[in-house]
């Protein structure tokens, strides 16, 4: 039984690290499904987490934490829409750039502000998300094999995960069973098309952006107060360019993305696990080829050896009404 | 819409556009050192001060720009040929891993001159070599190449930290970094440069990369303006369908701009590695890949371009660090924002305003 409760205590953490990468790449799913490459994802991660976790330690409410994580995020979501949509510019370079002034700016506010070297407060504990134990889940606990996966990996999460498992269907039925859904992905597919029906693609886009910056919010309020309970420098540590990765290992399917984000989530827990222990035969694996794996494993796909990643066909390209 | 074909002539192209960018990002940060209640004015005199005040200032600035024209160059080359290479910070790191097996090899027997040719081509072998697998993918798999790049950023990052952790690491010690060079393999500083104009170098490590940085952008002219190879690349820049239509094979061309590319980050590893600290350490690229991303974009590509970006940004690292300790509600981080800022005016939004000066310039410029 022992390799058991090992296994749930890695399921759970794996859950914990994969909601982050599972809110970021949900974001990224809708502005890549509308024709828009979004690097940037890693910085609106970080500012929102920033936000988030200022406003938390302020009003010591975690909601409006959250907000403020959302609002923010959006604020960047439309820069990036304005440089690459209404101004066409080259969508890499403004993400880019966008992730420079989030990295920079967080730490440079932070300092000014609170003076810590780069980090907020701590939030007191009434204005983080409070894991959230599911009815029965002691009662359960002595229960073989159900028990423990119930009490250790279902229950005992914040309300963001189980709003994160909630986004994927969500997700999913808004871009394929919705109006809105199916001209964004025609935008991503063929701008001329949606244009041709006589609906905004600049419009259209622009909303897509708002939907990532939206979800991209949560995930860095799950980074700054769900996850840990201050601000740190640097704290997505590349979870949205992981997040990126699993995106493009889903082939920018919604249910896939949610696997793809458990996988990483896995990978990242496993690595953590393992740190400083042996395997049996193998003797002491580095962790960083756990840390490289999501990647690895990425360009594989990309490399087309596990079927064929195709990207939405208008992707990076802005749009021109007349030529 | 309209004023999108109306052409320019290139001093606005080439000259007032990119310094009305630079003037707004700069615009922008001082709006941000005005919020969190400093003077931007005297922010900006302790920046100059900071980085061209001094000998040993200029030495710092200049040692920073090193770093940069290197990886702007390699950013440019790609660019040329339409890719856009994000992977020159990895590039760089495991370019370092080649200058630094070449050092520890050579040091103890060979003076440094001798060491140096080699140590050029093995930084730009092994960053080449970290450059070809995201080429060969873009180029025969399709895969783009943005993607592949960064992926292999965080791949070189794992595997040179795991080399620097459990092999090149010297045995009981604690630091995850190389032993020191001896002199042998160590890039000398230019005092000498610095003392024709009166200067000291003091501590900073301003070093003979430098003038191979310069060569390389003489080599880099050469090969996209006066080169049969350096036409196909910019004509598969400009138009992938009409160079495989005129028959520039596009696999080839591909894969040789990106080894290029890759070479020139890595040969960055020559000034941080064997010009400053004389041994290979864990990210000591430190954000000068990506930085060469705007040196190019300000330098519009072109070498000249790219050395004036890059001392800019120079100016910006060095002066920046003076800064913080002048005013220690401004941290370090300051240099990240304003860099940002320099890609997104300079980069992502480089068209915002043509159109008002096309109308501007359009009463006067009719011929």
């Amino acid at each position: 039984m022992e390799y058991f409760d090992i296994f749930v205590s890695i399921l759970g953490s794996a859950i914990r690290l994969s909601i982050p990468l599972l809110f970021t790449a949900l974001a990224g799913l809708f502005s890549e499904r509308a024709g828009i490459f979004d690097i940037g994802l890693e910085g609106k991660m970080l500012v929102s987490a920033f936000a988030a976790a200022c406003v938390a330690y302020l009003t010591a409410n975690p909601w409006l934490g959250l907000l403020a994580g959302i609002g923010v995020s959006i604020v960047f979501s439309l820069v990036h829409g304005f440089a690459s949509i209404t101004n066409r510019g080259n969508q890499i370079v403004s993400g880019v750039a966008l992730n420079f002034v989030a990295a920079g700016l967080t730490v440079v506010l932070a300092q000014a502000w609170f003076g810590q070297g780069g980090r907020t407060p701590q939030v007191p504990g009434e204005g983080r998300f409070a894991p959230i134990i599911l009815p029965g889940a002691d009662a359960m606990r002595d229960v073989p094999v159900i028990g423990p996966l119930y009490a250790n990996v279902i229950s005992g999460n914040n309300i963001l995960t189980y709003i994160a498992f909630l986004m994927v269907p969500l997700s999913w039925w808004v871009l394929y069973r919705t109006r809105f859904g199916l001209r964004l992905r025609a935008a991503g597919e063929n701008p001329g098309a949606v244009d041709t029906a006589g609906i905004s693609v600049t419009w259209l886009r622009y909303r897509a952006l708002i939907v990532t910056g939206f979800l991209a919010g949560f995930a860095g309020t799950y980074l700054a107060i769900a996850q840990s309970a201050a601000f740190i420098n640097n704290m997505s540590a590349g979870k949205g360019y992981i997040a990126l990765a699993a995106l493009i290992f889903a082939k920018w399917k919604p249910v896939p993305v949610m696997f793809a984000c458990l996988l990483f989530g896995f990978l990242d827990a496993f690595a953590n696990f393992m740190q400083g222990k042996s395997l049996p035969w193998i003797g002491e694996v580095p962790v960083q080829i756990f840390q490289a794996l999501p990647y690895i494993l990425t360009c594989v796909l990309l490399a087309g050896f596990i079927g064929v990643a195709r990207p939405p066909k208008a992707g990076g390209v802005p749009y021109t009404k007349e030529r | 819409m309209t004023t999108a074909s109306v052409s320019l002539p290139g001093w606005i192209s080439y000259g007032v556009i990119p310094l009305l960018n630079l003037l707004l990002a700069l615009f922008f940060s001082g709006l941000v050192v005005w919020w969190i209640g400093e003077d931007p004015f005297e922010a900006l005199k302790f920046l100059v001060q900071g980085a061209l005040g001094r000998g040993d200032a200029i030495g710092f600035t200049l040692f920073y720009a090193t770093s940069f024209i290197f990886t702007g160059l390699s950013v440019a080359v790609a660019f040329h040929a339409g890719l856009f290479n994000i992977g020159s910070e990895g590039q760089a790191y495991v370019g370092g891993l080649g200058a630094a097996l070449v050092a520890l090899a050579l040091d103890r027997y060979v003076p440094w001159y001798v060491t140096m040719p080699f140590a050029i081509l093995g930084a730009a072998a092994f960053g080449a070599a970290w450059a070809f697998i995201p080429a060969w993918l873009q180029a025969k798999r399709g895969s783009h190449i943005v993607i592949t790049t960064i992926m292999f950023n965080f791949i070189g990052a794992a595997l040179m930290v795991y080399l620097l952790v459990h092999v090149l690491i010297v045995p009981g010690k604690m630091a995850p970094e190389t032993r020191t060079f001896l002199p042998g393999g160590q890039l000398p500083k230019l005092d000498w440069l610095m003392a024709l104009f009166g200067l000291k170098l003091g501590p900073a490590p301003f070093n003979v990369s430098f003038l191979i940085a310069l060569v390389m952008c003489f080599l880099v002219w050469l090969l996209i303006w006066r080169t049969k190879l350096g036409y196909e690349m910019r004509t598969l820049g400009i138009s992938p369908s009409a160079a495989v239509y005129a028959g520039i094979p596009y696999v080839r061309t591909v894969i040789i701009a990106m080894l290029i590319s890759g070479g020139l980050a890595g040969m960055m590893s020559l000034n941080a590695v064997m010009g400053a600290s004389a041994r290979l350490q864990v990210e000591f690229v430190a954000g000068a890949g990506f930085v060469g991303i705007a040196v190019s974009l300000m330098g519009r590509s072109h070498p000249v371009g790219i050395v004036l970006a890059a001392i800019l940004f120079g100016v910006l690292y060095q002066g920046g660090a003076d800064l913080s300790f002048e005013m220690p509600n401004i941290t370090r981080d300051m240099i990240v924002v304003i860099q940002g800022l320099v890609i997104l005016f300079a980069g992502a939004l480089e068209y915002m305003l043509r159109p008002a000066l096309v109308r501007l310039y359009q009463p006067f410029g009719r011929t």
